[in-house]
């Protein structure tokens, strides 16, 4: 189980700074990010991958989406 | 989920819809609308405070159906898509401060975001200054942003609520049907209508209001914002925004070119004022305004219309905002600074440093 990020109900930019915060804090790893808006799914993906993170999964989670990113370790 | 899920949000998509409104905004001029102001949101919601008769001056009353168009456009994309969510609760109040002094802030330089793209694409070098001093106020909203600033979270609510702000503009639009422009007039029923100015410049009604559905609906899909095209840029050192804005100056330089509207200079442009200082200085408050607020006039619009009731709140900020501007002689006009701008400025630096640097808490 990887770290949670919840970015519900929060307007940009705050989705993407939560994101880049946790992947610089954890470097590698797995984070899962709960998110509301269709928005702010394309930017946090963008974001991760951005940071050679790659998007695992997009999930629908009732009215939101949790999206779950991976680095593995050198 | 298909590859063409949406396509308007990745790289060619954000430049396609940037370059449509870059070849729609001066054919609006070529139909009717002000010089370097085939789209300007906040000039025209500021036309529609006019129209209203929320302030007086007689040189800009119009109610603009881009406005209308804008926020119904997005309102169709949303349901089309699924991507209605009605929310509120994230700090109204303050929503509807920013407004204000963002619409304050951009009527000292005579034009929103957008129409400075549109200026400078025109050739009014004055644009220049004016988003120097946008990125700049954006630049003081990322320090914010690092330094823990938020304004808390929205909440889920009813439908209805989303619905008001689209309705208000279904409401503006049967004011406009109701009550027709009259030759010579300056009223018609309720709405005040311009005979000289700005105010008088209109490309007519239908297509206004089209071009204004469409670029709703695309804006919608592509999230074009251009306040987050700065703060992307400097924030997070992404581009994907910023290659929309891109588009949009490049299109509409070329479109201008063609139409003959591209002329180079400082001095007579059209709804324009050389008074630098004041050029930088209004929109650092607008820039600083739209970060805080997390979306420029456009993008508010936009949001509103996908049933965030905040996004709303911030509209209705602008709009009354503009009313001050003009009550108050805050606003510029060709001639230059209004007589109080250069202390709106002043006081609307230091109620968005206020708001700033006093809302921030880990959420």
């Amino acid at each position: 189980m990887g770290t949670i990020v919840d970015a519900r109900g929060l307007n940009c930019p705050q989705p993407v700074l939560m994101t880049l915060e946790k992947i610089k804090e954890l470097a590698k790893g797995e984070i899962e990010i709960l998110v509301d808006t269709e928005t702010s799914k394309e930017n946090v993906s963008r974001a991760a991958e951005s940071r050679k993170w790659c998007v695992e999964e997009v999930r629908q989670d009732g009215e939101g989406y949790r999206i779950m990113i991976k680095k593995d370790g050198d | 989920m298909g590859p063409f899920k949406n396509f308007f949000s990745t790289t060619w998509g954000i430049i396609g819809v940037g370059a449509f409104i870059g070849l729609l905004a001066p054919i609006l001029q070529k139909l009717g609308n002000p010089g370097n102001m085939g789209i300007c949101v906040a000039c025209f919601e500021r036309d529609i405070s006019g129209a209203l008769g929320l302030h007086r001056a007689a040189v800009v009353q119009y109610m603009r159906p881009e406005i209308m168009g804008f926020v119904l456009g997005s309102l169709v994309a949303a349901y089309v898509f699924k991507e209605f969510r009605p929310r509120v609760g994230s700090a109204p109040i303050v929503r509807f401060v920013l407004g204000a002094f963002a619409m304050i802030g951009a009527l000292v330089f005579l034009g929103c975001p957008w129409r400075a793209l549109l200026r400078l694409a025109g050739g009014d070098g004055n644009a220049i200054l004016g988003l120097a001093g946008l990125a700049f106020g954006i630049w003081i909203g990322t320090l914010f942003f690092k330094g823990g600033y938020n304004l808390g979270r929205t909440e889920k609510t009813y439908t209805s609520v989303g619905w008001l702000l689209p309705l208000i503009m279904i409401g503006s639009l049967i004011l406009r049907l109701m009550f027709p422009q009259v030759e010579r007039e300056a009223q018609s029923g309720v709405l005040f209508y311009s005979l000289t100015g700005p105010g008088a410049m209109h490309a007519p009604l239908a297509l206004s209001l089209v071009i204004g559905l469409a670029v709703g609906f695309l804006a919608q899909r592509s999230r074009f914002c251009t306040m987050g095209a700065i703060r992307d840029l400097i924030l997070f050192r992404q581009t994907h925004l910023f290659l929309g804005v891109l588009a949009l100056v490049v299109v509409a330089f070329v479109t201008n070119l063609a139409l003959g509207q591209f002329h180079a200079g400082f001095e007579d442009q059209p709804v324009a004022h050389t008074m630098n200082v004041w050029n930088f200085g209004g929109m650092v408050v607008a820039g600083l305004a739209f970060a805080l607020a997390g979306g420029c006039p456009g993008r508010q619009l936009f949001m509103a219309g996908e049933g965030d009731g905040d996004a709303a709140v911030f509209v209705l900020g602008m709009i009354v905002g503009a009313a001050f501007a003009h009550n108050f002689g805050l606003a510029s006009s060709p001639k230059g600074l209004g007589p109080h701008g250069a202390a709106a400025v002043i006081i609307g630096l230091v109620v968005c440093l206020f708001i700033g640097l006093t809302m921030r808490k880990k959420v």
